[in-house]
């Protein structure tokens, strides 16, 4: 026993136990929930106030501050929701599939919002609330993808079962997620090429690309603060279904 | 084999089975997502009056006519070697502009294209007005909008 304890040391399996994650989660939450507040206000101030306007899109381009940050977000959670669902699954990770199950509502809202804004924008812009092109299109399959999730993870009485089966779907999607990417440049779309991603050098100014970085910063404190917040209350859930389980099995 | 290696290698070969489905449908499905054509592809083909196509390009320099009625728009869409003329009546969205890149939806009729909606398709730069103006100045402009003078097509 004592050597096994030794080796999980670091490795995936060190917040295998619960009560470890929450010490360690109680000790950063209040820092990510300062510098979410921070960025997300400092981002929103420089985005929408002190930078100054597009040479063709004028004000509306700063909408961008809010919908290419959310983009991401809706991507990046989704690829910890399948690399999470398959630490549950292969290894049984006992926090993996509550990462996953928790981080699914935050993803499907960033994809809401990534939609909704790329709609606002496009009206006055391409002059079209919505077409079916390649990006737009894989970006709202991505938000079924996280309606499924979520679904069919509370589809089962058995939430071990549920746990398992979302977890298939989870890693199915992720066929999904190059598609997103990669949709600017392997088809014509309306939708743009990628801005500052590119390997060379980001098509956009300096002094824009600021509170754009401000605003991923910001976002990423703000899920992992909404994470935490989910985390304990579903390991409180699970204590008290195992309590329940412990009392009706005597 | 441990168990847990045998979930392990029937994620990696559903993944591995799943990617390469998904890479042949695409491959296969290549000509239907493209969401619209270039001059260039448009020319060559015959279209029926029914069929409807998106024709997507650079608006010709120059080319851009207003009819007296205040509504109706007649431009040229090329891709720098080829260029259909595009009737249009209607609202233009903001970012339509002379050598813009331009989205136009219709019907190809004896006359030449009539669209019946028109997209603006914005690139992906995005500049303070007075660095888009020095940048010019400079003859350093690599987009193709503006009305620099080496940007003349033929």
């Amino acid at each position: 026993m004592a050597v096994k304890k030794k080796k999980a040391g670091i490795g995936i399996h060190f917040f295998a136990n619960p009560a470890r994650f929450l010490r360690f989660a109680r000790k950063i939450f209040p820092w990510v929930t300062i510098i979410a507040i921070a960025c997300i206000a400092a981002a929103l101030v420089l985005g929408l106030a002190v930078v100054p306007a597009d040479y063709r899109q004028g004000d509306a381009y700063r909408i961008i501050f809010v919908h290419v940050p959310s983009s991401w977000m809706a991507l990046m959670i989704y690829v910890i929701i399948a690399v999470a669902s398959a630490a549950g699954f292969i290894w049984r990770h006992p926090l993996a599939d509550l990462v996953a199950k928790s981080s699914a509502p935050i993803g499907a809202c960033f994809t809401l919002i990534s939609l909704v804004t790329g709609s606002l924008w496009g009206q006055p812009m391409w002059g079209t609330w919505w077409v079916w092109d390649a990006r737009i299109t894989s970006m709202l399959v991505l938000f079924f993808l996280y309606l499924g999730y979520i679904a069919l993870h509370s589809a089962y009485d058995d939430p071990t079962k549920g746990a398992r089966a979302a977890a298939i779907l989870a890693l199915v999607g992720v066929v999904n997620i190059p598609i997103i990417k990669f949709s600017v440049d392997w088809w014509n779309t309306l939708h743009q090429p990628a801005t500052i991603s590119k390997f060379d050098r980001p098509s956009m100014d300096a002094s824009m690309i600021a509170p754009l970085l401000l605003m991923v910063v910001g976002f990423i404190a703000f899920y992992l603060v909404v994470l935490i917040i989910r985390l304990r209350s579903e390991i409180a859930a699970r204590r008290i279904r195992n309590l329940r389980l412990a009392q009706t099995g005597n | 084999m441990k168990r847990k290696n045998r979930r392990l290698l029937f994620v990696g070969l559903g993944l591995a089975a799943l990617g390469l489905a998904a890479a042949l449908i695409l491959l296969a499905f290549d000509d239907n997502l493209v969401f619209f054509f270039s001059p260039t592809e448009v020319e060559g083909r015959e279209f029926t009056a029914e069929q409807r196509l998106r024709i997507g390009g650079l608006v010709e320099e120059g080319s851009v006519v207003r009819d007296d009625d205040g509504l109706t728009v007649r431009f040229n869409i090329t891709d720098l070697s080829t260029a259909v003329a595009v009737t249009y009546k209607g609202v233009l969205p903001d970012l339509f502009d002379e050598g813009q890149g331009v989205i136009a939806e219709g019907h190809m009729l004896s006359g030449g294209f009539v669209a019946n909606e028109i997209l603006a398709k914005h690139d992906e730069n995005y500049m303070p007005r007075e660095v888009a103006d020095a940048l010019k100045k400079s003859g350093q402009w690599q987009g193709t909008e503006g009305n620099v003078g080496e940007e003349a097509e033929e």
